[in-house]
């Protein structure tokens, strides 16, 4: 892939979808979209890095062990955030029992643990997708 | 029954489903057919956005698209004719 145009357009274009995945996992709880969808679009910046720049570039950007740690703790993150409902004696992922404040409805700080929960969730679909990519386009040895 | 304009705009999409559907399982050529997949998912997102579910439009096109992606990466690892 030695495109000029293709690579000058992704190097203005691709930053812009990444934050707009940010964006979508953390307005998840009060817009449409979710942690899921904005975690999809994040591993998709990532993808399209690496298809445009080549794999070696892409592996240097995202190495194989940060994706790994990513997989792990964001779904240790939503373990432990589910633990704060057992600690304080309610359900798991107890979230206004909790006594946690819930804020004004549509505000961004409304949604107590979930928009916590959904960066861990956001996070861990990335990894994954991403993953998935490498594994499928890196040669057998 | 009276039909407003949305009715017949949701009978377009859906009719443009099947046939995209259908297309996809008679295409021999297994990288047209992932092309076409797509399509299928964004047609699908557009159906989602005229039931008033933006969250599920929003989902629906992300995931398309990468699946497409993924897809496509394996039709190129291997072979492209349908054995």
């Amino acid at each position: 892939m030695k495109d000029f145009i293709l690579k000058r357009i992704a190097s203005i274009v691709l930053p812009f979808i990444c934050i707009y995945g940010f964006y979508v996992i953390f307005h998840g709880h009060v817009s449409p979209g979710g942690s899921f969808a904005g975690g999809i679009i994040v591993g998709l910046s990532f993808i399209a890095f690496s298809t445009i720049y080549g794999i070696e570039k892409g592996r240097k950007k995202l190495p194989e062990k940060v994706l790994v740690y990513a997989e792990s703790y964001g779904t240790l993150w939503y373990g432990i955030l589910g633990l704060v409902g057992i600690v304080k004696g309610v359900p798991f992922l107890a979230n206004k029992l909790a006594g946690i404040d819930m804020g004004a409805p549509g505000a961004l700080n409304s949604g107590g643990l979930i928009s916590l929960i959904g960066i861990g969730v956001g996070i861990r679909v990335a990894s994954t997708m991403v993953t998935l990519f490498f594994t499928m386009m890196e040669e057998e040895k | 029954m009276n039909f407003v304009a949305t009715d017949y705009w949701i009978m377009i999409l859906l009719s443009l489903l099947i046939i995209t559907a259908l297309a996809m399982y008679f295409i021999k050529d297994l990288l047209h057919a992932v092309i076409v997949y797509g399509a299928y998912s964004l047609i699908a997102a557009l159906i989602w956005l005229q039931m008033n579910s933006p969250d599920l439009a929003i989902t629906e096109a992300a995931a398309g698209i990468c699946t497409t992606i993924l897809m496509m990466v394996v039709v190129f690892r291997t072979s492209r004719r349908e054995e």
